[in-house]
């Protein structure tokens, strides 16, 4: 495929792919809360105008529906929601040092070319922009796993686990030009009813281990009392 | 010329040894130079000419003679090997002076340096396996004999042994390859073996086995360790005939394995070189960052470039493997400028580390300084040492660095995506490389050369003989040749690839011999000559244009103290201190034990900065063999018959087997 | 002619910066031809040497000026169709550069005091992890033109019209992010500091006075404008004269000089709301700079080329 063929929304369309990528970067070597929230945010946002100019290109006016769903509820709701929880908490400031944060980025830019590996069988069955727009959505995924994996933190894991959605929304943008709609409501509340969960379990875990650094639940293990 | 002549030159120069103490001196070292200097001239013919000369020696076993052969791979080597040997006949005869009144007696450098020098030169013409494996065991056995000239420090004794396990090892595995493909072929003979049809896993096998054996000798992470503890305990002259030249030969049994004996190159094999020799690369500029000892310091940067020649390597095969030929050919040149490139810097800087060491007797780099004022000529050339090292124009090492740049540069030539990935990035850690190796040698001149001097041996230094600063003025001069004149080099190079692989680069030097144009002349071009003349000429007007007037003259002062009193030598950085920011950077890649030790008061800062596969890879190994040796005592009765038994038991399942 | 420009210009796009920053900081700085005057005023002086110098000390100065000079020559200014761009391509750019930063540092550790030892061992460091993202980020460019060649990239962005690349933007970034390390700019090192810890060019260059000084200093601008050329004229290349007859390179010469004040501009307001970093803390950045050319290459290897 030659970025020369294509039009200028298109182009577009790739260059805020790319940076939904670098956001995802960003969310795995932030070290502090809030602004690991904004770029969440931010995040979102791009997602939201990926899907939105998806559907100027191809005239889909539903997918215009699911861009504000995304723009309203990922890009504003939660990390509003993720503020005041933090607020609340007391841990404005709080930051949680990476052991080796080269080492993270870069199994993380490994992850990428994974992620590109195997999207590229795919060629024969789709077009080739989608494929490479699935590519990066997959990686996105990887991407937020991976953060799942390398932060203790409870919020940052959220913001990872919210960014692994983010990463499906794009598939789907992408792959088949959006679910359809009711699946997206759906899937919208279920995010939504997800963040009010945690939000309660983070006061919870609080409770239990004074802390919200989730490498610390293994107090809660049974074998503890024994060891 | 005929090529058998050198290594007969060499032998005689062993029979040097006949001569007494100063036979080194009168007649080992000027036949030592004929030698090289005819296989300057061979090698020389054989790049011009193409058809390869042979010769079989009524030698060896009943059936299998010795076969002779000189391609213009050869001639490669030849040229290498002969320039390095040329100059280290001008070097030697002043070099060993001091050890003729010493207690290691200097005929033993002249009889295993000659049979070293002959044993390097017949692996380069041997054309069959049998013959290769002679002189290839010729060349390390005596080197190691090198090593050891000191023997009387237990460290250079350990050295030694340490360097002979690892020549084993490898060479046991470089027969084993041999041994995979004269099964197939038939034969010992290399023809008999580029003609065989060998399956691709057999081939497989027979690269990994040339792989792991000759990159062992090549010193490849990590397989390095014997390197920077046997290059530095030998004589100045023979680190740089081990550095400039050994490592160089296997990288030629490498070469001549994998590209014409094995034949049918696997991409994958040229992934597997490509990672080893980025990560040698890497590992070695780093290690060679904290070092302090000058020698070994040279030793660990013959890793890292040997790696840059594996990188040159890795990229041919997989262009090769992929089906791009012209840029297979690009790689394979770049590779092998390199290789030629590094035996001419490294050899350079080890007789300027030399001549510091037989001036000063100080091989520490924190207790030199300022010993360009007292040591001009070889301050010079080292300098010029540095800046080819440090691959900074106009010097060879840019050259085939660039080139090996350009041939990485090509990756979106390939189909497979990972593979486009791969390139790219070995190509950034050949950037990094490059930039700690500069970083390396502005330590090293910096503060061996430059600043004040940090010891009494220093301070009373003084230039070397005529003879060492020719040894050291040839080679200067011909790194600034080969960096000034690549499309010359780089033509005749190409000559082995056309020879090798049936393609050439037919646009190198499609623009005169001005331009160097290594794929065509709107993807990149590179005119050394012209950079040269611009600098000289910038200079010029800089220069001219600033000395007129009347301010001309310039005035001496003491340095700025910030109104203390006047810096002395103590106050300048050290080694260890400039290498101190990207220790920590790159903490994790060493052994680090740093800190305070003694009483209060008293208390010194002490650092100790080790290689991790020792760790990881040697003691291991170590307690291995330890535990199954431990396993076996018990065969260790202390009785003769015991001992008889058991022979006659193996021989009883010998004959079974063969049965 | 397009050299003698650039040379004549860079004492001016420096001045620039500083007066810009003087205003942004609510002070009233020189004006922007400042410079002109210094190195009047220093090339009018004596030159004082150290008496622990040597010949390299000496002669550092000129080749530290001279290669950046050569380097300045290959990069297209004002028209695309340099004569001395085929001479050397975008790594022997990278090369010559490198060889003046080599001398530089060693000039910085031929007099034999600390300071100079401590500025050549940071900016040795510094331009060491600078390297792979430069290479990264002219690999993406040049992957994409399928050239080294400054001229013919520089053409190839010109044809191609106008092609949102998001591997370009990534290179951008992390270009952008290298020269302002390798140029001394804040937050990497402070141009104007003389606080004696917290230097890197300046501690190298602390004994060298009259022409010396002058040389090394015109250098640093040169170095500066060079790279201001680079990124306005591979990444933004529209304007840019295509023939070499006065009225395009008129007219090159116009947007170029825009284009430089704008980015000088930037490099104010940015130097004015940063603070200088840690030395410790620019691995990370540079890092960072490596990461956005590595996502450049990554997003050109997966998005832009047909597989």
């Amino acid at each position: 495929m030659n970025l020369t063929q294509l039009s200028l929304p298109e182009q577009a369309i790739f260059v805020l792919a790319a940076l939904v990528l670098l956001v995802s970067f960003i969310l795995l070597s932030q070290t502090r809360l809030t602004a690991a929230i904004h770029a969440f945010a931010w995040q979102g946002a791009l997602v939201a105008v990926v899907a939105a100019l998806v559907g100027w290109v191809g005239a889909d006016a539903h997918l215009y529906l699911s861009a504000g769903l995304t723009l309203a509820l990922k890009a504003l709701l939660i990390p509003w929601m993720l503020h005041r929880l933090v607020r609340r908490l007391d841990m404005d400031a709080e930051r949680e040092a990476l052991v080796h944060p080269a080492l993270v980025a870069l199994t993380g830019t490994l992850l990428v070319v994974f992620a590109y590996w195997l999207v590229l069988p795919l060629e024969r069955l789709a077009v080739t922009d989608t494929r490479n727009l699935l590519a990066i959505s997959l990686a996105t995924v990887l991407m937020g796993f991976w953060m799942l994996v390398v932060r203790a933190q409870a919020v940052a894991q959220v913001l990872g686990f919210m960014s692994i959605e983010n990463g499906l929304f794009l598939g789907a943008v992408a792959a088949t030009r959006g679910m359809p709609l009711v699946v997206e409501l759906g899937v919208a509340f279920d995010v939504l009813v997800a963040m009010i969960l945690f939000g309660v379990f983070f006061f919870q875990i609080r409770e239990s281990i004074d802390s919200l650094d989730t490498d610390r639940l293994d107090r809660l293990a049974e074998t503890e009392e024994e060891a | 010329m005929p090529a058998i002549l050198a290594p007969i030159l060499a032998l005689l120069s062993a029979a040097g040894a006949l001569a007494g103490a100063r036979g080194l001196r009168l007649l080992g070292f000027p036949l030592f130079g004929l030698a090289g200097l005819a296989a300057i001239l061979s090698g020389l013919g054989h790049l011009l000419d193409p058809t390869p000369w042979s010769l079989v020696l009524p030698m060896g076993l009943p059936w299998l003679h010795w076969h002779l052969r000189l391609d213009t791979l050869g001639g490669v080597l030849f040229l290498l090997i002969g320039l390095v040997t040329l100059a280290v006949a001008l070097y030697g005869p002043g070099y060993v002076r001091e050890f003729e009144h010493g207690r290691s007696r200097p005929e033993a450098l002249a009889l295993f340096g000659g049979l070293f020098l002959a044993g390097m030169l017949l692996v380069v013409l041997a054309d069959d396996a049998f013959a290769f494996m002679v002189a290839w065991e010729l060349m390390s056995l005596s080197s190691y004999f090198l090593v050891t000239y000191r023997h009387d420090q237990a460290a250079n004794r350990r050295a030694g042994f340490l360097y002979l396990l690892m020549a084993h090892i490898g060479g046991l595995s470089i027969l084993l390859g041999f041994a995979v493909l004269a099964a197939f072929a038939g034969g010992f003979d290399f023809a008999a073996m580029r003609a065989a049809e060998v399956p691709l896993a057999w081939r497989t096998i027979a690269f990994s086995l040339a792989f792991l054996g000759f990159g062992m000798k090549a010193g490849l992470v990590p397989l390095h360790a014997w390197l920077p503890e046997a290059h530095p305990v030998a004589p100045s002259h023979v680190s740089a005939l081990m550095s400039g030249v050994m490592l160089k030969v296997a990288v030629y049994g490498f070469v001549r394995m994998t590209f014409d004996l094995v034949g049918g190159v696997h991409w994958g094999w040229g992934v597997a070189v490509l990672i080893t020799g980025s990560v040698s690369a890497l590992l070695g500029v780093l290690y060679a960052l904290m070092q302090h000892d000058l020698k070994r310091l040279l030793a660990y940067h013959s890793v890292e470039n040997i790696g840059i020649v594996f990188i040159g390597l890795g990229l041919a095969l997989v262009f090769f493997g992929t089906g791009h030929p012209v840029l297979g050919a690009l790689g394979l040149v770049a590779a092998l400028y390199h290789t030629l490139n590094h035996a001419l810097f490294k050899a350079l800087l080890f007789l300027g580390a030399g001549a510091v060491l037989h001036a000063t007797h100080e091989r520490d780099m924190e207790h030199m300084g300022g010993l360009l004022k007292a040591m001009p000529w070889t301050g010079g050339f080292f300098l010029v040492g540095c800046i080819a090292i440090a691959a900074l124009p106009p010097f060879n090492g840019f050259v085939s660095e660039w080139l090996t740049f350009q041939a990485a540069l090509q990756a979106w030539v390939l189909d497979s995506g990972v593979l486009r990935v791969l390139l790219p990035v070995s190509a950034a850690m050949l950037a990094l490389t490059g930039a700690l190796a500069a970083a390396c040698f502005v330590k090293v001149y910096g503060v061996a050369f430059l600043g004040l001097p940090r010891g009494r041996h220093v301070r009373k230094a003084r230039e070397v003989g005529l003879g060492m600063r020719l040894g050291q003025g040839l080679l200067a001069l011909a790194c600034l040749a080969f960096g000034i004149l690549p499309t010359v080099v780089a033509g005749l190079l190409a000559g082995v690839p056309r020879q090798l692989m049936g393609t050439g680069l037919p646009e190198a030097g499609a623009q005169g011999w001005l331009w160097l144009t290594p794929i065509s002349p709107a993807t990149a071009s590179y005119a050394a000559p012209l950079v040269v003349l611009g600098l000289a000429l910038a200079w010029a007007i800089a220069a001219l244009w600033l000395r007129r007037g009347e301010v001309r003259e310039v005035s001496r002062c003491e340095p700025w103290d910030c109104g203390f009193s006047r810096p002395g030598p103590g106050m300048q950085y050290t080694a260890t201190a400039f290498a101190q920011p990207i220790r920590r950077v790159f903490g994790m890649l060493f052994q680090i034990d740093e800190g305070m030790r003694g009483e209060q008061g008293r208390q010194r800062f002490h650092l100790q900065v080790g290689d991790r596969f020792w760790g990881w890879l040697y003691l291991p190994v170590e307690r291995l063999v330890n535990a199954a040796a431990r396993r076996v005592t018990f065969l260790q009765a202390g009785r003769l018959r015991a001992y008889l038994g058991w022979s006659l038991g193996t021989l009883l399942v010998l004959l079974w087997v063969a049965a | 002619m397009q050299l003698a420009l650039v040379v004549a210009g860079a004492p001016l796009l420096a001045g620039w910066v500083k007066s810009v920053k003087a205003r942004l900081q609510n002070r009233r700085g020189p004006g922007p031809l400042q410079p002109y005057r210094d190195l009047r005023k220093l090339f009018m002086k004596q030159v004082l040497v150290a008496d622990s110098a040597s010949i390299v000390f000496r002669a550092a100065p000129y080749v530290v000026f001279t290669s950046t000079l050569l380097a300045t020559a290959a990069v297209p200014l004002a028209v695309r169709d340099l004569p001395t761009a085929p001479v050397a391509d975008i790594m022997v750019v990278v090369g010559l550069l490198a060889l003046g930063r080599f001398f530089l540092a060693l000039a910085g550790m031929d007099v034999g005091t600390a300071f100079g030892g401590m500025g050549a061992s940071r900016e040795m460091l510094i331009s060491a992890l600078a390297e792979p993202a430069t290479l990264m980020a002219i690999f993406t460019l040049t992957m994409s033109a399928h050239s080294t060649n400054l001229s013919t990239v520089v053409g190839f962005q010109l044809t191609q019209g106008l092609v949102l690349h998001p591997s370009y933007l990534f290179a951008l970034m992390g270009l952008v992010l290298v020269a302002v390390a390798e140029t001394g700019r804040i937050p990497v090192d402070n141009p104007a500091t003389h606080l004696e810890l917290t230097m890197v060019h300046e501690a190298m260059i602390l004994e060298y006075s009259g022409r010396h000084l002058a040389l090394m200093e015109w250098a640093a601008w040169l170095k500066l404008t060079l790279y201001g050329v680079l990124i306005a004229n591979v990444f933004f290349p529209w304007g840019i004269g295509e023939t070499t007859d006065p009225g395009a390179f008129g007219i090159g010469l116009a947007v170029i000089v825009a284009k430089l004040a704008l980015l000088g501009l930037a490099l104010a307001v940015s130097e004015t709301v940063l603070a200088k970093m840690r030395l410790f803390r620019v691995p990370q950045y540079l890092n960072l700079a490596f990461l956005f050319a590595l996502l450049g290459m990554l997003s050109f290897l997966i998005l832009e080329v047909a597989a």
